[in-house]
Protein backbone atom coordinates (compact mmCIF):
# COMPACT_ATOMS: atom_id res chain seq x y z
CA UNK A 1 0.00 0.00 0.00
CA UNK A 2 1.33 3.49 -1.33
CA UNK A 3 0.42 6.01 1.46
CA UNK A 4 -1.21 5.62 4.87
CA UNK A 5 -4.77 7.26 3.95
CA UNK A 6 -6.51 9.24 7.21
CA UNK A 7 -9.90 8.82 5.54
CA UNK A 8 -11.41 9.87 8.93
CA UNK A 9 -9.37 12.69 9.65
CA UNK A 10 -8.14 10.79 13.03
CA UNK A 11 -4.98 12.43 13.05
CA UNK A 12 -6.79 15.39 14.83
CA UNK A 13 -9.95 13.68 15.84
CA UNK A 14 -8.47 11.42 18.82
CA UNK A 15 -7.14 13.79 21.37
CA UNK A 16 -3.18 13.22 20.64
CA UNK A 17 -1.98 14.66 23.82
CA UNK A 18 -4.41 13.66 26.54
CA UNK A 19 -4.37 10.10 25.82
CA UNK A 20 -0.65 9.45 25.91
CA UNK A 21 0.03 11.59 29.01
CA UNK A 22 -2.56 9.46 30.87
CA UNK A 23 -1.14 6.05 29.58
CA UNK A 24 2.44 7.92 30.69
CA UNK A 25 1.28 8.14 34.05
CA UNK A 26 -0.18 4.46 34.40
CA UNK A 27 2.72 2.87 32.94
CA UNK A 28 4.56 4.71 35.19
CA UNK A 29 2.34 3.48 38.49
CA UNK A 30 2.73 -0.08 36.51
CA UNK A 31 6.60 0.34 36.66
CA UNK A 32 6.99 1.32 40.20
CA UNK A 33 3.98 -1.59 41.01
CA UNK A 34 6.18 -3.98 39.29
CA UNK A 35 9.39 -2.94 41.00
CA UNK A 36 8.19 -3.00 44.14
CA UNK A 37 7.20 -6.76 43.75
CA UNK A 38 10.38 -7.73 42.82
CA UNK A 39 12.33 -5.39 45.43
CA UNK A 40 10.22 -7.26 48.00
CA UNK A 41 10.97 -10.60 46.67
CA UNK A 42 14.27 -10.26 46.62
CA UNK A 43 14.62 -8.96 50.07
CA UNK A 44 12.31 -11.24 51.58
CA UNK A 45 14.76 -13.87 50.11
CA UNK A 46 17.63 -11.89 51.23
CA UNK A 47 16.00 -11.94 55.15
CA UNK A 48 14.94 -15.37 55.24
CA UNK A 49 18.57 -16.48 54.39
CA UNK A 50 19.95 -14.35 56.79
CA UNK A 51 18.17 -15.10 59.44
CA UNK A 52 16.92 -18.98 58.93
CA UNK A 53 20.28 -19.97 60.39
CA UNK A 54 20.83 -17.51 63.50
CA UNK A 55 20.28 -19.60 66.53
CA UNK A 56 19.78 -16.83 69.94
CA UNK A 57 20.00 -18.07 73.07
CA UNK A 58 19.49 -15.59 75.91
CA UNK A 59 19.69 -17.22 79.60
CA UNK A 60 18.28 -14.61 82.23
CA UNK A 61 20.36 -14.52 85.56
CA UNK A 62 23.15 -16.73 84.42
CA UNK A 63 24.86 -17.08 87.73
CA UNK A 64 22.37 -18.91 89.71
CA UNK A 65 22.65 -22.51 90.04
CA UNK A 66 20.39 -24.56 87.49
CA UNK A 67 17.74 -26.51 87.94
CA UNK A 68 18.60 -29.22 89.97
CA UNK A 69 22.34 -28.68 90.58
CA UNK A 70 25.19 -26.66 91.36
CA UNK A 71 26.18 -25.20 87.81
CA UNK A 72 25.58 -22.21 86.93
CA UNK A 73 22.70 -21.74 84.72
CA UNK A 74 24.62 -20.08 81.63
CA UNK A 75 27.07 -23.00 82.15
CA UNK A 76 24.18 -25.48 82.15
CA UNK A 77 22.70 -24.00 78.76
CA UNK A 78 25.94 -24.27 77.03
CA UNK A 79 26.70 -28.22 77.96
CA UNK A 80 23.18 -28.41 76.28
CA UNK A 81 23.88 -26.58 72.95
CA UNK A 82 27.30 -27.98 72.90
CA UNK A 83 25.82 -31.81 72.87
CA UNK A 84 23.03 -30.82 70.42
CA UNK A 85 23.57 -32.09 66.91
CA UNK A 86 21.19 -30.09 65.40
CA UNK A 87 23.50 -27.27 66.98
CA UNK A 88 26.75 -26.16 65.79
CA UNK A 89 29.27 -23.33 67.35
CA UNK A 90 27.98 -22.13 70.13
CA UNK A 91 29.56 -19.18 71.39
CA UNK A 92 29.24 -17.31 74.64
CA UNK A 93 29.26 -13.29 73.85
CA UNK A 94 31.55 -11.63 76.17
CA UNK A 95 30.59 -8.74 78.15
CA UNK A 96 32.63 -6.30 75.60
CA UNK A 97 30.38 -7.90 72.46
CA UNK A 98 27.26 -7.69 74.77
CA UNK A 99 27.34 -4.14 75.57
CA UNK A 100 28.56 -3.74 71.42
CA UNK A 101 25.23 -4.94 70.61
CA UNK A 102 23.71 -3.26 72.88
CA UNK A 103 24.94 0.43 73.20
CA UNK A 104 23.03 1.70 70.45
CA UNK A 105 20.17 1.13 71.22
CA UNK A 106 20.36 1.83 75.09
CA UNK A 107 23.25 5.15 74.25
CA UNK A 108 25.35 4.22 76.94
CA UNK A 109 27.44 1.10 78.13
CA UNK A 110 25.57 -1.82 79.96
CA UNK A 111 27.25 -1.55 82.93
CA UNK A 112 26.68 1.79 83.87
CA UNK A 113 23.17 1.88 83.62
CA UNK A 114 23.57 -1.44 86.41
CA UNK A 115 20.90 -3.37 84.50
CA UNK A 116 20.62 -7.06 84.84
CA UNK A 117 21.93 -8.59 81.35
CA UNK A 118 21.41 -11.72 80.17
CA UNK A 119 24.01 -14.18 78.97
CA UNK A 120 23.87 -14.45 75.36
CA UNK A 121 24.62 -17.59 72.92
CA UNK A 122 24.78 -17.38 69.85
CA UNK A 123 24.80 -20.58 67.28
CA UNK A 124 24.34 -21.65 63.69
CA UNK A 125 20.76 -23.44 63.58
CA UNK A 126 21.58 -26.79 61.41
CA UNK A 127 18.04 -28.48 62.29
CA UNK A 128 15.13 -29.14 60.62
CA UNK A 129 12.26 -26.95 61.46
CA UNK A 130 11.57 -25.11 64.37
CA UNK A 131 13.71 -25.85 67.61
CA UNK A 132 11.15 -26.76 70.07
CA UNK A 133 12.50 -29.73 71.51
CA UNK A 134 15.75 -27.77 72.32
CA UNK A 135 13.32 -24.97 73.99
CA UNK A 136 12.24 -27.69 76.30
CA UNK A 137 15.06 -28.73 76.83
CA UNK A 138 16.48 -25.71 77.73
CA UNK A 139 13.48 -24.57 80.11
CA UNK A 140 13.77 -27.79 82.15
CA UNK A 141 17.58 -26.78 83.35
CA UNK A 142 17.08 -22.96 83.36
CA UNK A 143 13.61 -21.47 83.64
CA UNK A 144 13.19 -18.32 81.22
CA UNK A 145 15.63 -19.09 78.89
CA UNK A 146 14.84 -17.74 75.45
CA UNK A 147 16.17 -19.34 72.12
CA UNK A 148 15.28 -17.39 68.64
CA UNK A 149 15.49 -18.46 65.35
CA UNK A 150 15.09 -16.52 62.73
CA UNK A 151 11.54 -18.83 62.04
CA UNK A 152 9.33 -16.12 63.34
CA UNK A 153 11.14 -13.32 61.53
CA UNK A 154 11.08 -15.42 58.54
CA UNK A 155 7.19 -16.36 58.76
CA UNK A 156 6.34 -12.61 59.36
CA UNK A 157 8.70 -11.32 56.06
CA UNK A 158 6.98 -14.20 54.03
CA UNK A 159 3.58 -12.52 54.93
CA UNK A 160 4.45 -9.11 54.10
CA UNK A 161 5.88 -9.96 51.08
CA UNK A 162 2.91 -11.72 50.26
CA UNK A 163 0.71 -8.37 51.53
CA UNK A 164 3.22 -6.63 49.56
CA UNK A 165 2.74 -8.38 46.38
CA UNK A 166 -0.87 -8.64 46.83
CA UNK A 167 -1.00 -4.98 46.83
CA UNK A 168 1.18 -4.25 43.83
CA UNK A 169 -0.70 -6.58 41.91
CA UNK A 170 -4.01 -4.65 42.63
CA UNK A 171 -2.58 -1.77 41.67
CA UNK A 172 -1.40 -2.97 38.05
CA UNK A 173 -4.84 -4.81 37.84
CA UNK A 174 -6.31 -1.16 38.53
CA UNK A 175 -3.64 0.57 36.25
CA UNK A 176 -5.04 -2.01 33.83
CA UNK A 177 -8.57 -1.26 34.14
CA UNK A 178 -8.20 2.60 33.84
CA UNK A 179 -6.32 1.92 30.96
CA UNK A 180 -8.95 0.57 29.52
CA UNK A 181 -11.68 2.77 30.17
CA UNK A 182 -9.64 5.66 28.81
CA UNK A 183 -8.47 4.09 25.92
CA UNK A 184 -12.81 3.81 25.54
CA UNK A 185 -13.41 7.30 26.49
CA UNK A 186 -11.03 8.61 24.10
CA UNK A 187 -12.34 6.16 21.23
CA UNK A 188 -15.15 7.07 21.80
CA UNK A 189 -14.72 10.87 21.89
CA UNK A 190 -12.99 10.11 18.36
CA UNK A 191 -16.39 8.49 17.11
CA UNK A 192 -18.60 11.25 18.09
CA UNK A 193 -16.26 14.07 16.44
CA UNK A 194 -15.90 11.52 13.59
CA UNK A 195 -19.38 10.26 13.41
CA UNK A 196 -20.35 11.87 9.97
CA UNK A 197 -16.95 10.54 8.36
CA UNK A 198 -17.44 7.31 9.64
CA UNK A 199 -21.41 7.41 8.50
CA UNK A 200 -19.96 8.15 5.18
CA UNK A 201 -17.43 5.41 4.83
CA UNK A 202 -19.92 2.63 6.37
CA UNK A 203 -22.18 3.76 3.29
CA UNK A 204 -19.68 3.40 1.06
CA UNK A 205 -19.06 -0.03 2.33
CA UNK A 206 -16.26 -0.07 4.42
CA UNK A 207 -16.21 -2.82 6.62
CA UNK A 208 -16.65 -2.68 10.41
CA UNK A 209 -13.17 -4.11 10.28
CA UNK A 210 -11.74 -1.25 8.12
CA UNK A 211 -13.04 0.80 10.15
CA UNK A 212 -12.08 -0.48 13.41
CA UNK A 213 -8.47 -0.70 12.43
CA UNK A 214 -8.07 2.85 11.42
CA UNK A 215 -8.90 3.49 15.11
CA UNK A 216 -7.33 1.01 15.93
CA UNK A 217 -3.85 1.73 14.68
CA UNK A 218 -4.54 5.14 15.62
CA UNK A 219 -4.98 4.22 19.35
CA UNK A 220 -2.11 1.71 19.98
CA UNK A 221 0.49 4.17 18.59
CA UNK A 222 -0.74 7.09 21.40
CA UNK A 223 -0.94 4.43 23.68
CA UNK A 224 2.79 2.86 22.78
CA UNK A 225 4.30 6.39 22.87
CA UNK A 226 2.46 7.25 26.44
CA UNK A 227 3.64 3.90 27.79
CA UNK A 228 6.92 4.41 26.45
CA UNK A 229 7.30 7.97 28.02
CA UNK A 230 5.67 6.66 31.34
CA UNK A 231 8.34 4.09 32.00
CA UNK A 232 11.47 5.77 30.53
CA UNK A 233 10.25 8.32 33.25
CA UNK A 234 10.15 5.87 35.94
CA UNK A 235 13.73 4.37 35.83
CA UNK A 236 15.32 7.60 37.32
CA UNK A 237 12.93 6.73 40.26
CA UNK A 238 13.62 3.21 40.42
CA UNK A 239 17.23 3.97 40.33
CA UNK A 240 16.84 6.13 43.10
CA UNK A 241 14.84 3.73 45.16
CA UNK A 242 17.56 0.90 44.48
CA UNK A 243 19.76 3.37 45.78
CA UNK A 244 18.19 3.66 48.64
CA UNK A 245 17.52 0.10 49.33
CA UNK A 246 21.09 -0.74 48.59
CA UNK A 247 21.67 -1.44 52.26
CA UNK A 248 19.41 -3.69 52.86
CA UNK A 249 19.54 -5.46 49.52
CA UNK A 250 23.06 -6.53 50.19
CA UNK A 251 24.04 -5.20 46.99
CA UNK A 252 27.35 -3.51 47.55
CA UNK A 253 26.28 0.16 46.48
CA UNK A 254 29.74 1.64 45.99
CA UNK A 255 29.28 1.41 42.03
CA UNK A 256 28.35 5.46 40.76
CA UNK A 257 25.04 3.81 39.40
CA UNK A 258 23.24 1.69 41.36
CA UNK A 259 22.29 -1.67 40.16
CA UNK A 260 18.60 -2.63 38.45
CA UNK A 261 17.97 -6.67 39.33
CA UNK A 262 18.17 -7.80 35.59
CA UNK A 263 14.60 -9.12 35.81
CA UNK A 264 13.56 -5.65 35.99
CA UNK A 265 15.41 -5.48 32.64
CA UNK A 266 12.88 -8.29 31.09
CA UNK A 267 9.46 -7.08 32.70
CA UNK A 268 9.95 -3.16 31.94
CA UNK A 269 9.91 -3.63 28.09
CA UNK A 270 6.82 -5.17 28.79
CA UNK A 271 4.63 -2.13 29.88
CA UNK A 272 4.38 -0.51 26.65
CA UNK A 273 3.27 -3.75 25.13
CA UNK A 274 1.02 -4.10 26.69
CA UNK A 275 -0.02 -1.02 26.67
CA UNK A 276 -0.14 -1.28 23.35
CA UNK A 277 -2.38 -4.44 23.18
CA UNK A 278 -4.61 -2.87 25.81
CA UNK A 279 -4.74 0.41 23.36
CA UNK A 280 -5.33 -2.39 19.94
CA UNK A 281 -8.08 -4.32 21.81
CA UNK A 282 -10.22 -2.02 23.43
CA UNK A 283 -10.71 0.53 20.38
CA UNK A 284 -11.49 -2.73 18.37
CA UNK A 285 -13.83 -3.50 20.21
CA UNK A 286 -15.53 -0.25 20.97
CA UNK A 287 -15.70 0.93 17.38
CA UNK A 288 -17.20 -2.35 16.48
CA UNK A 289 -20.29 -1.57 19.09
CA UNK A 290 -20.75 1.63 17.82
CA UNK A 291 -20.87 0.64 14.47
CA UNK A 292 -23.55 -2.02 15.39
CA UNK A 293 -25.81 0.94 15.48
CA UNK A 294 -25.54 1.57 12.02
CA UNK A 295 -27.36 -0.62 9.82
CA UNK B 1 -32.58 -5.93 -10.74
CA UNK B 2 -34.38 -3.57 -7.20
CA UNK B 3 -37.85 -5.60 -5.92
CA UNK B 4 -40.00 -3.81 -3.57
CA UNK B 5 -42.92 -6.45 -1.95
CA UNK B 6 -45.15 -4.53 0.32
CA UNK B 7 -42.70 -2.85 2.23
CA UNK B 8 -43.11 -0.25 4.77
CA UNK B 9 -41.23 2.02 6.62
CA UNK B 10 -41.25 4.19 10.10
CA UNK B 11 -39.17 5.75 11.08
CA UNK B 12 -37.88 5.14 15.07
CA UNK B 13 -38.36 8.30 16.79
CA UNK B 14 -35.96 9.23 19.13
CA UNK B 15 -37.92 12.33 20.85
CA UNK B 16 -41.83 12.17 21.09
CA UNK B 17 -44.24 10.71 23.70
CA UNK B 18 -43.42 7.10 24.91
CA UNK B 19 -46.11 5.02 23.13
CA UNK B 20 -47.10 7.17 20.12
CA UNK B 21 -46.59 5.21 17.23
CA UNK B 22 -44.55 6.45 14.59
CA UNK B 23 -46.47 6.73 11.59
CA UNK B 24 -45.05 4.88 8.26
CA UNK B 25 -43.30 6.80 5.83
CA UNK B 26 -43.43 4.34 3.29
CA UNK B 27 -46.34 1.44 2.94
CA UNK B 28 -47.67 -0.68 0.51
CA UNK B 29 -45.15 -0.55 -1.78
CA UNK B 30 -44.47 -3.15 -4.25
CA UNK B 31 -42.39 -2.32 -7.77
CA UNK B 32 -39.59 -4.01 -9.72
CA UNK B 33 -36.99 -2.39 -11.76
CA UNK B 34 -35.35 -5.25 -13.91
CA UNK B 35 -31.40 -5.54 -14.01
CA UNK B 36 -30.24 -2.68 -16.70
CA UNK B 37 -33.55 -0.09 -15.98
CA UNK B 38 -34.17 2.82 -15.86
CA UNK B 39 -35.97 4.95 -13.21
CA UNK B 40 -37.64 8.27 -12.46
CA UNK B 41 -38.35 9.03 -8.62
CA UNK B 42 -40.97 11.80 -8.59
CA UNK B 43 -43.32 13.32 -6.20
CA UNK B 44 -43.62 16.32 -4.04
CA UNK B 45 -41.38 17.32 -1.75
CA UNK B 46 -41.89 15.18 1.59
CA UNK B 47 -43.38 12.60 -0.43
CA UNK B 48 -40.57 9.97 0.48
CA UNK B 49 -38.52 9.82 -2.16
CA UNK B 50 -35.48 9.87 -0.11
CA UNK B 51 -36.94 7.54 2.04
CA UNK B 52 -37.41 5.20 -0.82
CA UNK B 53 -33.84 5.46 -1.82
CA UNK B 54 -32.00 5.19 1.58
CA UNK B 55 -33.87 1.56 1.81
CA UNK B 56 -31.76 1.03 -1.71
CA UNK B 57 -29.08 1.53 -0.05
CA UNK B 58 -29.56 -0.47 2.64
CA UNK B 59 -29.29 2.86 5.23
CA UNK B 60 -32.74 1.60 6.47
CA UNK B 61 -34.09 -1.85 7.07
CA UNK B 62 -38.03 -1.64 5.98
CA UNK B 63 -40.44 -2.50 8.69
CA UNK B 64 -42.41 -4.78 6.89
CA UNK B 65 -41.68 -6.12 3.49
CA UNK B 66 -39.41 -7.51 1.29
CA UNK B 67 -36.52 -6.15 -0.50
CA UNK B 68 -34.44 -7.54 -2.67
CA UNK B 69 -31.14 -6.04 -4.32
CA UNK B 70 -28.96 -7.52 -7.15
CA UNK B 71 -30.24 -10.75 -6.26
CA UNK B 72 -30.33 -10.51 -2.43
CA UNK B 73 -32.55 -10.63 -0.22
CA UNK B 74 -31.86 -7.34 1.68
CA UNK B 75 -33.52 -8.05 5.04
CA UNK B 76 -31.32 -11.85 5.74
CA UNK B 77 -27.84 -10.49 5.38
CA UNK B 78 -24.66 -10.61 7.57
CA UNK B 79 -22.92 -6.99 7.88
CA UNK B 80 -19.87 -8.09 5.97
CA UNK B 81 -22.17 -9.31 3.23
CA UNK B 82 -24.30 -5.60 3.22
CA UNK B 83 -21.00 -3.90 2.99
CA UNK B 84 -19.77 -5.62 0.29
CA UNK B 85 -23.05 -4.70 -1.71
CA UNK B 86 -22.40 -1.83 -0.54
CA UNK B 87 -19.23 -0.91 -2.62
CA UNK B 88 -21.77 -1.90 -6.08
CA UNK B 89 -24.25 0.76 -5.33
CA UNK B 90 -23.25 4.10 -5.96
CA UNK B 91 -25.14 7.13 -4.23
CA UNK B 92 -25.08 11.14 -4.70
CA UNK B 93 -27.19 11.90 -1.48
CA UNK B 94 -29.05 15.17 -1.71
CA UNK B 95 -26.82 16.98 0.56
CA UNK B 96 -23.40 14.99 -1.20
CA UNK B 97 -22.00 14.25 1.98
CA UNK B 98 -18.97 14.64 1.13
CA UNK B 99 -15.63 14.09 3.55
CA UNK B 100 -14.54 17.80 4.75
CA UNK B 101 -10.85 16.63 5.77
CA UNK B 102 -10.18 15.14 1.80
CA UNK B 103 -8.99 16.86 -1.27
CA UNK B 104 -11.66 16.36 -4.15
CA UNK B 105 -9.52 13.73 -5.59
CA UNK B 106 -9.23 11.64 -2.73
CA UNK B 107 -12.85 12.15 -1.62
CA UNK B 108 -13.58 10.50 -5.30
CA UNK B 109 -10.48 7.65 -4.57
CA UNK B 110 -12.57 6.84 -1.31
CA UNK B 111 -14.42 3.81 -2.82
CA UNK B 112 -11.93 2.44 -5.10
CA UNK B 113 -9.61 2.63 -1.97
CA UNK B 114 -11.73 0.91 0.17
CA UNK B 115 -11.98 -1.67 -2.22
CA UNK B 116 -8.27 -1.88 -2.33
CA UNK B 117 -7.70 -1.03 -5.50
CA UNK B 118 -4.11 -0.37 -6.46
CA UNK B 119 -2.75 3.20 -6.60
CA UNK B 120 -1.70 3.54 -9.76
CA UNK B 121 -5.30 2.30 -10.75
CA UNK B 122 -6.61 4.93 -8.52
CA UNK B 123 -5.03 7.54 -10.21
CA UNK B 124 -6.26 7.20 -13.45
CA UNK B 125 -9.46 6.52 -12.97
CA UNK B 126 -10.15 9.70 -10.60
CA UNK B 127 -8.20 11.63 -13.08
CA UNK B 128 -10.13 10.62 -15.84
CA UNK B 129 -13.37 11.28 -14.34
CA UNK B 130 -12.98 14.23 -12.44
CA UNK B 131 -11.64 15.55 -15.75
CA UNK B 132 -14.98 14.60 -17.52
CA UNK B 133 -16.74 16.20 -14.56
CA UNK B 134 -14.76 19.31 -15.67
CA UNK B 135 -12.81 19.63 -12.27
CA UNK B 136 -9.40 18.91 -13.79
CA UNK B 137 -7.81 22.09 -12.41
CA UNK B 138 -9.77 21.23 -8.41
CA UNK B 139 -8.31 17.88 -7.79
CA UNK B 140 -6.77 19.06 -4.58
CA UNK B 141 -9.85 21.62 -3.45
CA UNK B 142 -11.42 20.43 -0.17
CA UNK B 143 -15.25 20.60 -0.66
CA UNK B 144 -15.36 23.95 1.61
CA UNK B 145 -13.70 25.67 -1.39
CA UNK B 146 -15.75 23.96 -4.16
CA UNK B 147 -19.41 25.89 -4.90
CA UNK B 148 -22.20 23.70 -4.51
CA UNK B 149 -22.62 22.28 -8.09
CA UNK B 150 -18.80 21.72 -7.69
CA UNK B 151 -19.10 19.73 -5.05
CA UNK B 152 -22.01 18.07 -6.56
CA UNK B 153 -19.96 17.17 -9.04
CA UNK B 154 -17.10 15.51 -7.00
CA UNK B 155 -20.40 13.39 -5.25
CA UNK B 156 -21.65 12.16 -8.47
CA UNK B 157 -18.10 11.01 -9.13
CA UNK B 158 -17.25 9.25 -6.16
CA UNK B 159 -20.79 7.50 -7.04
CA UNK B 160 -19.80 6.05 -10.56
CA UNK B 161 -16.03 5.44 -9.75
CA UNK B 162 -16.50 2.11 -9.03
CA UNK B 163 -18.55 1.25 -12.09
CA UNK B 164 -21.61 0.57 -9.81
CA UNK B 165 -24.64 -2.25 -10.63
CA UNK B 166 -26.71 -0.16 -9.17
CA UNK B 167 -26.92 3.80 -9.39
CA UNK B 168 -29.12 5.87 -7.03
CA UNK B 169 -28.82 9.49 -6.94
CA UNK B 170 -31.36 11.76 -5.04
CA UNK B 171 -31.78 15.67 -6.85
CA UNK B 172 -28.60 15.18 -8.70
CA UNK B 173 -28.77 18.48 -10.86
CA UNK B 174 -30.17 20.52 -7.98
CA UNK B 175 -27.29 22.89 -8.21
CA UNK B 176 -26.03 22.42 -11.72
CA UNK B 177 -27.06 24.17 -14.91
CA UNK B 178 -28.69 22.92 -17.68
CA UNK B 179 -25.28 22.11 -19.56
CA UNK B 180 -24.18 20.55 -16.76
CA UNK B 181 -26.97 18.66 -16.09
CA UNK B 182 -26.92 17.78 -19.72
CA UNK B 183 -23.66 16.00 -19.48
CA UNK B 184 -24.42 14.64 -15.91
CA UNK B 185 -27.41 12.75 -17.86
CA UNK B 186 -24.91 11.58 -20.39
CA UNK B 187 -22.43 9.94 -18.07
CA UNK B 188 -25.72 8.56 -16.43
CA UNK B 189 -26.73 6.91 -19.62
CA UNK B 190 -23.73 5.79 -20.49
CA UNK B 191 -23.35 3.72 -17.40
CA UNK B 192 -27.35 2.80 -17.83
CA UNK B 193 -25.77 1.42 -21.01
CA UNK B 194 -23.05 -0.73 -19.74
CA UNK B 195 -25.93 -2.43 -17.86
CA UNK B 196 -26.15 -0.32 -14.09
CA UNK B 197 -29.56 -0.21 -13.03
CA UNK B 198 -30.10 3.29 -12.23
CA UNK B 199 -32.68 5.59 -10.21
CA UNK B 200 -33.07 9.33 -9.93
CA UNK B 201 -35.03 11.33 -7.66
CA UNK B 202 -35.48 14.57 -9.38
CA UNK B 203 -37.97 17.80 -9.30
CA UNK B 204 -36.95 18.69 -12.97
CA UNK B 205 -39.70 18.64 -15.23
CA UNK B 206 -37.14 19.42 -17.57
CA UNK B 207 -35.15 16.25 -17.00
CA UNK B 208 -37.74 14.20 -17.33
CA UNK B 209 -38.67 15.28 -20.32
CA UNK B 210 -36.02 15.34 -22.61
CA UNK B 211 -34.94 11.90 -20.88
CA UNK B 212 -37.74 9.75 -21.38
CA UNK B 213 -38.26 6.71 -18.97
CA UNK B 214 -40.58 4.88 -16.93
CA UNK B 215 -41.68 7.36 -13.85
CA UNK B 216 -41.89 5.52 -10.26
CA UNK B 217 -44.21 8.54 -9.13
CA UNK B 218 -44.90 8.65 -4.93
CA UNK B 219 -47.38 10.48 -3.10
CA UNK B 220 -47.70 10.21 0.72
CA UNK B 221 -45.47 7.74 1.12
CA UNK B 222 -47.30 5.48 -1.25
CA UNK B 223 -46.44 4.51 -5.11
CA UNK B 224 -49.38 6.60 -6.95
CA UNK B 225 -48.19 5.84 -10.69
CA UNK B 226 -45.64 2.83 -12.03
CA UNK B 227 -45.14 3.80 -15.48
CA UNK B 228 -43.37 0.61 -16.26
CA UNK B 229 -46.25 -0.88 -16.39
CA UNK B 230 -47.84 1.29 -19.02
CA UNK B 231 -44.06 1.31 -20.64
CA UNK B 232 -44.50 -2.66 -20.81
CA UNK B 233 -40.85 -2.92 -19.56
N1 LIG C 1 -35.01 10.45 9.89
C1 LIG C 1 -36.30 10.74 9.85
N2 LIG C 1 -37.08 10.60 10.94
C2 LIG C 1 -38.37 10.85 10.92
N3 LIG C 1 -39.04 11.29 9.82
C3 LIG C 1 -38.34 11.46 8.70
C4 LIG C 1 -36.93 11.20 8.65
N4 LIG C 1 -36.50 11.47 7.39
C5 LIG C 1 -37.61 11.88 6.70
N5 LIG C 1 -38.69 11.87 7.47
C6 LIG C 1 -40.05 12.21 7.03
O1 LIG C 1 -40.41 11.32 6.03
C7 LIG C 1 -41.17 11.96 5.02
C8 LIG C 1 -40.54 11.71 3.67
O2 LIG C 1 -39.26 12.31 3.64
P1 LIG C 1 -38.28 12.18 2.42
O3 LIG C 1 -37.00 12.79 2.80
O4 LIG C 1 -38.25 10.77 1.99
O5 LIG C 1 -39.02 13.09 1.35
P2 LIG C 1 -38.56 13.49 -0.14
O6 LIG C 1 -39.60 12.98 -1.05
O7 LIG C 1 -37.17 13.05 -0.36
O8 LIG C 1 -38.64 15.08 -0.07
P3 LIG C 1 -37.69 16.17 -0.81
O9 LIG C 1 -38.19 16.24 -2.22
O10 LIG C 1 -38.01 17.43 -0.07
O11 LIG C 1 -36.32 15.72 -0.70
C9 LIG C 1 -41.18 13.43 5.39
O12 LIG C 1 -42.43 13.70 5.95
C10 LIG C 1 -40.12 13.58 6.41
O13 LIG C 1 -40.50 14.54 7.35
MG1 LIG D 1 -35.38 14.03 -0.58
Amino acid sequence: MARRMDHLGLRTAMADRLLPVLVAAMSFLAALAIAGTLAAASLAAQWNHDTGIDLTVQVPEPGDNAVGGSTPREQAVYDILAKSPQVQAPHVLSAAEINNLLRPWLGADVASLGMPVPAVITAQWVGSGSPDGLRTALDAVAPGTLAETGERWAARVAALTASLQASALSVLLIVALVAVAVVAVATRAGLAQRREAVEIIHGLGALDSDIASRFARRATMLTAIGSLLGTACALPVLFWLANLAAPFSGVVANTAWPVLPPVLWLILPTIPLMAAAIGWVTTQQTVRGWLRRLK
Amino acid sequence: MVRFDDVWLQYHRSSGAVGTESPAIISHMSFEIPQGGFRWLTGTSGAGKTSVLKLMYLAEQPSRGKIELLGTNAASMERREAALLRRRIGVVFQDFRLLEHLSAFDNVALPMRLARRTEGQVKSDVTELLHWVGLAGKMERRPAELSGGEQQRVAIARAVVNRPKLFLADEPTGNLDDAQADRLMMLIIGLNKMGTTVVVATHSKRLVAEYPAPRLEIARGMLALDESLVWGR
